[in-house]
């Protein structure tokens, strides 16, 4: 069934992809969390035993652990844990072609422009929608050089010892509740190795699309960069406009090793009923960079903090977030760093916007291990308010466990001024344009870290946030 | 001679209090006009009421311009109609550069004139034309807008904002203030540059000193919200040699 422009446009806020397929679904679990439906995913992926266990394990520390009363001012209380689908198989297998994509899948997927962007700009493609990848693709020469960029169900089966050396290593099952939900029901989501020494100039991409309402998505990505490798890796999200409410919750691992850099950039976009609970860590060895560039647009409770575990003398991270709260949103995001070794640096730069009654919060946590002297470390969070009902709320977390370290701290919170405005307006500019203006001015220093591509989707999602943003 | 703007009668409250009194004044197309007077008769707040600055309350008269009284008007639509403010204290928008901003204005006022966006091959060429006119260095396109920019710098953006926008009246709000003297030739070369028969220019200021090289044809004087007199250019230096004590006396401002 083909979606009309119409029907696009008048979706509510307008929010473009808003939009659902009708299901036709190989499997579909019954609503409800249990070590039956945990079992039940584990003998539909035909997995050895020891994922099994893992999940079940997992599933007992899910259960376990108290709901987190921080963070998510009550919403998280709201979550009705038995009226989520925890899996949803939409096809049998991934697809390497996208004529093999089932038809109506692979209309949505062009409808957000994926097809296209591979082609364009980009040097692999994974494409999630419910609970499994139903399409991947790499380009070939890096195939041959021994990337590997497979959806991580896949990877399981076909590269068994360097999964299992590596998964639940960065973020155990036991880190978190949400950590623990998605290792106990975990499905897609991304794996990759980068061989010592090759370098990815192009992004790798993933998308991830929940279509199904009262769905949970749980995808799982790997990242393992070698010695003096690259990648920038790309993840994009998006999901209908429900009644009630979806559940995104990832787990992302990764590991730099020496010399090596990763570069993760999620633009989330999910719709206003979306609760998007992440966890996401990354462990940087000698001389290795991680960054994490976060952009967090959509969703009703987001919260994230990407972080990074400086292990070795010479690591670097960077962590950069951006978060657009609007009306009945609340953006929960910042970052985390920990310096275990001396010689470390990193840098958290978080710009967050409210607007209307929308709440945003960074939520930071630096912390400085004892024997890590000589780290560098510096934080900047700005907020910036659009209207008089607008929160922001900023929660900086600092543990210096040694004095021989170079720390640097800095917040701001702005208001669009009047005056900014006004000027703005007297070279012609309407009050929306003016008011957008402000804000993509207030973004650019992280837009600008951004490929083209994606500073031109995050400026034009947060023009299409501002529209209908004046009384 | 033909009218580009009349103010009838005006009134004008700020917080309150009324600050403009019944002003009356007319422009004439193509003619630079003066506006001098002392602090606090009323300068700055004429210029941001004509501008349609939201907090400048409008409680009397009227402004005609382009045939019709534009006091409901928003700001944006005054602009787009063809009213330019050089302000006084530009501000700073950090991190949008001085081409988009202008490619945005520009193509705001094309769009509610009905005309099709400018491209930007088209665009850049125009503002790398007026830059230079106006002597300003290619790197200023790409700098923020009025982000750390000099006082001077901040002028001739102005002026290169206006420039861009070729409006019908402009009006520039003592644009000479904390100007050193070759920045102040810089600026208004670059004013006298964009002269033309369609334009008519509206200075606002406290000294006789910009109007020596923006030569004014005529000149008014506002005193305690009013305009109590009109003349030519040789009352700019009248005022100036016997200050605006003598003329309160002169034209006998009623207390």
């Amino acid at each position: 069934m083909a979606i009309t422009e119409e029907q696009l446009r008048t979706s509510e806020d307008q929010y473009k992809y808003g939009f659902h397929d009708p299901e036709d679904y190989v499997f579909k679990s019954k609503k409800g969390l249990s070590a039956d439906v945990v079992e039940e995913i584990s003998y539909m992926k035909g997995e050895p035993d020891w994922m099994r266990q893992f999940r079940l394990k997992s599933l007992r520390h899910f259960d376990k652990r108290p709901m987190p009363q921080w963070g998510g001012g009550g919403l998280l209380n709201e979550i009705d844990f038995d009226n989520i689908h925890y899996y949803v198989k939409p096809s049998d297998r991934a697809e390497k072609d996208w004529d093999d994509v089932p038809d109506y899948i692979k209309n949505t997927f062009d409808k957000l422009g994926i097809p296209e962007a591979e082609k364009k700009f980009l040097a692999g493609v994974g494409a999630q929608y419910e609970s499994e990848v139903i399409y991947h693709n790499l380009q070939k020469d890096l195939e041959a050089k021994g990337v590997i960029f497979l959806d991580t169900d896949t990877a399981l089966k076909q590269y068994p010892e360097l999964f299992k050396e590596h998964f639940g290593t960065i973020i155990p099952p036991n880190d978190n509740k949400f950590a623990a939900l998605n290792s106990a029901v975990w499905s897609g989501g991304s794996f990759i190795y980068v061989p010592e020494g090759v370098h990815i100039d192009l992004p790798l991409q993933a998308y991830f699309r929940i279509n199904a309402e009262n769905m949970g998505q749980f995808e799982r990505t790997l990242i393992i960069v070698d010695k003096g490798a690259y990648v920038h890796y790309v993840e994009g999200c998006t999901a209908p406009t429900w009644s009630t409410d979806s559940l995104h919750s990832a787990v992302v691992e990764i590991i730099v090793k020496e010399g090596g850099r990763c570069r993760y950039t999620t633009i989330q976009n999910w719709s206003k009923n979306v609760y998007n609970l992440v966890t996401k860590r990354a462990a940087a060895y000698k001389d290795a960079t991680m960054e994490w560039v976060d952009g967090n647009l959509g969703s009703k409770l987001t919260m994230k903090y990407p972080a990074i575990y400086l292990m070795e003398p010479g690591a670097k991270g960077e962590v950069l977030s951006v978060a657009f709260a609007g009306h009945g949103q609340h953006q929960d995001a910042g970052g985390k760093i920990v310096h275990v070794a001396p010689h470390t640096t990193s840098t958290i730069t978080s710009k967050s916007i409210s607007k209307d009654d929308g709440r945003s919060s960074y939520r930071g946590l630096l912390k400085v291990h004892p024997e890590a002297e000589h780290s560098k470390s510096n934080v900047r969070c700005d907020a910036l308010l659009l209207h008089e009902n607008s929160r922001t709320d900023t929660y900086p977390y600092i543990e210096i466990e040694n004095d021989r370290v170079d720390i640097g701290h800095e917040a701001t919170v702005s208001k669009v001024g009047e005056e900014q405005l006004f000027y703005l307006m007297s070279r012609g500019v309407s009050e929306a344009d003016a008011y957008s203006m402000i804000v993509t001015g207030f973004i650019e220093p992280i837009a600008k870290e951004l490929p083209m591509e994606y500073a031109v989707e995050l400026n034009r999602l947060i023009q299409l946030e501002m529209e209908g943003s004046v009384g | 001679m033909e009218k580009s703007l009349i103010i009838r009668d005006l009134h004008v409250n700020v917080e309150d209090k009324e600050i403009l009194k019944g002003l009356n004044l007319e422009l004439e197309k193509g003619k630079v006009h003066a506006i001098m007077g002392p602090n606090g008769s009323g300068k700055s707040t004429l210029s941001y009421a004509l501008a349609g600055h939201p907090s400048y309350e409008v409680t009397g008269g009227e402004v005609i311009f382009e045939g019709q009284n534009i006091l409901d008007l928003g700001a944006d639509e005054r602009a787009q109609l063809g009213l330019f403010l050089a302000f006084q204290y530009p501000m700073s928008i950090p991190g949008v550069s001085m081409a988009n901003f202008l490619r945005t204005a520009v193509n705001s006022v094309r769009k509610a004139r009905g005309e099709g966006e400018m491209r930007v091959p088209e665009f850049r060429k125009l503002l790398n034309e007026k830059m230079a006119s106006l002597k300003m260095d290619r790197s200023f396109a790409g700098r923020y807008l009025n982000e750390g920019f000099s006082g001077g710098e901040k002028k001739r953006a102005e002026i290169l904002q206006m420039a861009m926008l070729q409006p019908k009246v402009a009006i520039m709000d003592e644009t000479d203030s904390g100007l050193d003297i070759d920045a102040l030739r810089i600026v208004s070369d670059g004013v006298n540059a964009l002269k033309n028969p369609e334009m008519s220019v509206l200075v606002i200021t406290h000294y006789q000193r910009i109007l020596n090289y923006l030569k004014p044809d005529y000149v008014h004087v506002l005193v305690d919200g009013r305009i109590i007199t009109s003349g030519g250019p040789e009352l700019a230096l009248e005022l100036e040699s016997k200050g605006y004590d003598w003329v309160r006396q002169e034209f006998a401002v009623p207390a």
